[in-house]
């Protein structure tokens, strides 16, 4: 061994020693950046270990069900699963994406479209990207939590509504929360909530959606779930029950069936809506899970505009319904007395026009009463009981009995018609009123305009001697409006007995659909959209008309009125739209004798349908089943509340 | 010379303090690893440091005279093996840093760590002046150079980076002149631009992460934060043994290894961290003593390369694990699993043990 080293003892102590203190203050220093984590902001970090632990997975809260006033099911929910892409990693996102789109069969170009439009949402929100996974999906995503660790299943309830757009307008349907609606509600509302978009569903979501539940797990750190801290049940929406008659509705569908129009019936005592049907009527299941934009377009575009709700929404001339409004008010007014007869060579000529009736050309009415006029629904009378009246009665008197202004049911956007005034014209046109205009009026045509719902509502307040109960489709709701308008007996007495003759009296326009052994009495009426001499110009024949017929029973304090509109149609209104109220009046009292002699109940409803009703009531008795359907709580044998 | 040194002069304090970081270590790798794919991995632990131990033994037994006797071969040995491993070398992790050695693999580097302690020794020793000149220290500085750009190489910017304290403690002990450290630092700063050309992309990813936490939620500055979630969550007592989320449940990163104080922290709380930081203090306190009593400047020059390699280590890793460092893959001695990690550990103890055992011969 070579000395290199020479016993070189020479030991740098002081320098050593420094080493020392460089050793201390280092680790002293290491021991301050800990204090500051452990200590200091210890409480900071316990909160972000928590947050990374714990992942809070909503439970969807089931929206009520609606069911018919004898406590059939309507509507209903039915489990399925949404796919949720997790968002709190935009790197491992923009990794995955194609694969997910792939896996479950989406458009890579939509996703990225989704992610864009929801950038602004909190990160740790996860965001639906298919909201009804097929039996692939949940596959894939399972075989690929570890190396897609992004995607997550929620279990959520659809809504189920009876098919083919049966009853579709009344309940209405639901969609995800628009902007607007999450602003408006206060925080309780977030992004991707179902709520109600129009009719009941909208009308009484509040009622109706429940409170989201939320499971709190412990996730890895690839997003596995390793166990359950606690879980907040969902508190489910409460049931709502209708006013609707199943067994009517079914018949108000069935009667109308193609035809575009409406169909509202009312039991006048109370107000309740036993049916309602507008049609064409969209598949509210379409909608269920996320509309598409071309459907939707394409539902907006559609030129019978099937979205509007033609029972509350469409505002059209009433024709000669609104005769009964006239004889009416020439009762309570006696302008003219109640002896005025008029006399009916198939037309008349007021202020230098010529005013057909609607028999021109074929026959005449001759020397007519009011009770003969409203049989045969002479025009010529009433074009003269107009002129005497002059329009600020007419208007005074079809305001006073509703028309004009909301009913106040319990839908969202109802439309209150239009009753025209002096003062409206020169608001909107700034001319004069022209005296003309009014002979126009006087028989429902000119600038008057009414829903379907005011048609039943105001000849349901006059049957029953002015006593008007607002129309509304809760049963059992906490408050029904009603007013009262002082109608004489004599005047109440005339009307109904013109209505009854128009049924039941030989050359009564809806003479062809009268009951046996029932008081069914009605008025129709034919609406022009053009006159005779347009359409015969455009080669619509005899012209496009709204036809109109509104019908109750008995004649005196009546249990039930209809009213019905067919648009579109060439026929009058005692043809196209007459048959479809006595088929609901007389299904309404089949119903009634049969369950006075104890054999119809709830249950095994016995009211004998059509043969092309039978299938959908098929259908409606399988939903019926509440133990069926609601699949995510077994309830055992509960009946459906009646 | 003469007379063997006996079991009495072994430096049994030493030994028990790394026996309570080694305890400390296995425990803690057993919590994060006992419920996951890796459960086991203690054990494998164990067994390193059983072959450390008995390695450290047979090392304390030869003259360190002896060994450094031979540094000039050890050199070139150390230069060749970190040729043949970029040459031949086993890729792992996307780094070229492994041989095979006896069905195991082991890196190289930790190999010329210890061989550079030794030969920065043997240079130092043969400084005559009390002064260090200019001319010495350069020379110093190639002979660290020279393997530091094969290391950087491969690359482990980590054990290149441990190279560096080893030189600055050695210098400075050799009587470094102020005006030369001054000259060095400014140099320094003023090669930093150079430094981040040289470096690779994910390097300098994870300084940038280390300076902008927050611009990098995933990458590097992600395990950062993890890193600091758990130390944070742990408090003053920690949340128990086996109980820390972060580690149990895997959010810190490499909790086993690199990141093992984290899992520790959060498990044991600041009460822990007081007992291992303690224990380190005291381990690299105790390693001074041993070399402000070793029997010559090589011995002396010998210790203090292992202390400054060791402090070193602890240093970054500790700093990195609270977010105060960037991440540099450095791992904690003897707590951190790993083979040639723990190996290198017990040989540089060996080493001390060996000036320590030699310090009343002759």
């Amino acid at each position: 061994m070579s000395y290199w080293f020479r016993n070189d003892s020479r030991l740098p102590q002081v320098r050593l020693a420094a080493a020392s203190y460089v050793i201390v203050g280092m680790l002293t220093i290491l021991l301050l950046g800990f204090w500051k984590l452990q200590v200091v902001d210890s409480d900071k970090y316990g909160q972000l270990a928590e947050r990374n632990r714990v992942r809070s997975i909503p439970i969807i809260a089931p929206r009520g069900r609606m069911l018919d006033r004898d406590g059939r099911v309507l509507v209903d929910n039915y489990p399925s699963f949404s796919v949720l892409l997790l968002r709190d990693d935009p790197t491992e996102i923009e990794k995955n994406l194609p694969a997910i789109a792939e896996g479950l069969g989406l458009s890579l170009e939509d996703l990225k479209e989704q992610l864009y439009n929801t950038k602004n949402l909190p990160k740790f929100q996860p965001i639906v990207i298919k909201p009804e996974a097929t039996p692939a999906d949940v596959a894939f995503i399972e075989s690929h939590r570890a190396d897609i660790p992004l995607l997550e299943m929620l279990m959520v309830h659809r809504r189920r509504y009876l098919p083919g757009g049966f009853m579709s307008h009344a309940s209405g349907y639901v969609g995800e929360v628009s902007e607007q609606q999450i602003e408006a509600s206060n925080g309780k509302l977030r992004p991707g909530d179902i709520a109600g978009k129009s009719g009941l569903e909208r009308q009484y979501n509040d009622l109706l959606v429940g409170t989201d539940g939320m499971r709190r797990v412990i996730v890895n750190s690839v997003g596995k779930e390793m166990g359950r801290l606690s879980q907040q049940e969902a508190i489910p929406g409460k049931q709502i029950q209708l006013t609707i008659d199943y067994d009517l509705q079914q018949v108000a569908e069935t009667g109308l069936g193609d035809k575009k129009g409406a169909v509202v019936a009312l039991d006048p005592r109370t107000g309740e809506v036993l049916a309602f049907a507008s049609h064409p009527a969209p598949d509210p299941n379409d909608f269920a899970v996320r509309v598409s934009k071309e459907e939707w377009q394409r539902l907006n575009e559609d030129a019978d505009r099937p979205l509007l709700n033609r029972v509350t929404q469409a505002q059209i001339a009433p024709g000669s319904v609104f005769k009964i409004v006239m004889a009416t008010a020439m009762l309570e007014s006696k302008t003219p007395p109640e002896s005025f007869t008029a006399f009916c060579p198939g037309y008349g000529v007021f202020y230098g026009q010529m005013h057909k009736c609607w028999v021109y050309g074929k026959s005449s009415h001759g020397s007519v009463s009011l009770h003969e006029a409203i049989v045969r629904s002479c025009d010529v009378f009433f074009y003269n009981v107009g002129m005497r009246m002059g329009i600020g009665t007419i208007s005074r008197y079809a305001k006073m009995l509703g028309l004009g202004e909301k009913t106040g049911i319990d839908m969202p956007a109802e439309e209150p018609g239009l009753v025209p005034t002096e003062e409206w014209v020169e608001r909107v046109y700034h001319h004069k009123w022209y005296p003309g205009s009014t002979i126009s009026v006087a028989i429902g045509q000119g600038s008057v305009m009414v829903t379907p719902l005011q048609v039943a509502y105001v000849i349901g307040g006059i049957a029953s001697e002015g006593d008007f109960k607002q129309p509304h489709m809760l049963k059992d709701a906490p408050s029904v409006g009603e007013k009262h308008v002082e109608l004489s007996e004599h005047t109440v007495e005339e009307v109904t007995r013109g209505m009854f003759g128009v049924v039941n009296e030989p050359g009564g326009t809806g003479n062809a659909i009268k009951l046996q052994g029932i008081e069914f009495c009605g008025k129709s009426g034919t609406a022009q959209m053009m006159s005779y001499s347009a359409a015969s110009r455009l080669g619509l024949g005899k012209g496009k008309n709204d036809g109109w017929f509104v019908g109750y029973a008995p004649r005196r304090n009546p249990e039930i009125v209809v009213a019905a509109v067919v648009q579109d149609t060439a026929e009058h209104g005692g043809t196209a739209a007459g048959p479809v109220v006595r088929d609901i009046v007389k299904a309404y009292y089949d119903k009634k004798n049969k369950k006075n002699q104890g054999q119809i109940t709830a249950e095994n409803k016995g009211y004998e349908l059509k043969n092309e009703t039978r299938q959908v009531a098929e259908v409606a008795k399988v939903v019926a089943k509440p133990e069926e359907a609601a699949v995510v709580v077994p309830t055992g044998e509960k009946k459906s509340d009646p | 010379m003469k007379e063997a040194p006996g079991a009495r002069d072994y430096d049994w304090w030493l030994l028990a303090i790394l026996a309570a970081i080694c305890t400390i270590g296995v425990v803690e790798i057993y919590s994060a690893t006992h419920g996951s794919a890796l459960a086991g991995m203690h054990m494998k632990q164990v067994r390193w440091i059983l072959v450390g131990v008995v390695l450290m033994f047979v090392l304390s037994r030869l003259d360190y005279h002896a060994i450094m006797d031979q540094a000039p071969w050890l050199y070139i040995a150390g230069l060749m093996a970190l040729i043949a491993v970029l040459a031949v070398g086993h890729t792992r992790f996307g780094a070229k840093r492994w041989i095979p050695v006896l069905g195991e693999f082991l890196q190289v580097s930790e190999l010329v760590k210890l061989i550079i302690i030794i030969v920065l020794a043997r240079f130092f020793a043969e400084v005559r002046t009390d002064e260090l000149s200019l001319q010495d220290l350069i020379k110093a500085g190639l002979l660290v150079g020279l393997p530091l750009v094969l290391i950087l190489k491969q690359p482990d910017l980590g054990t290149a980076l441990v190279l560096m304290p080893m030189l600055i403690v050695g210098a400075f002990l050799a009587g470094l002149q102020w005006k030369h450290a001054a000259v060095i630092v400014v140099l320094g700063i003023l090669m930093l631009p150079v430094g981040w050309h040289f470096m690779k992309p994910y390097q300098k990813e994870r300084v940038t992460s280390f300076l902008h936490p927050e611009e990098d939620a995933k990458g590097s500055g992600y395990q950062v934060l993890q890193s600091k979630i758990a130390v944070g969550s742990g408090g003053f007592w920690g949340k128990g043994f086996g109980n820390g989320s972060q580690n149990q449940l895997g959010y810190i990163p490499v909790r086993y290894s690199d990141f093992i104080m984290s899992a520790w922290a959060e498990e044991q709380g600041f009460k822990g961290v007081l007992v291992a930081l303690g224990l380190y203090m005291a381990l690299l306190l105790r390693l001074v003593q041993n070399a402000q009593r070793a029997k010559d400047r090589a011995g002396m020059f010998l210790v203090m390369g292992v202390t400054a390699a060791l402090g070193f280590h602890v240093l970054v890793n500790v700093a990195m694990v609270i977010g105060a460092m960037p991440v540099t893959g450095i791992p904690l001695p003897l707590m951190s699993y790993g083979g040639s990690a723990t190996l290198f550990v017990f040989l540089a103890i060996g080493l001390v043990m060996n000036v320590r055992l030699r310090r009343f011969v002759n």
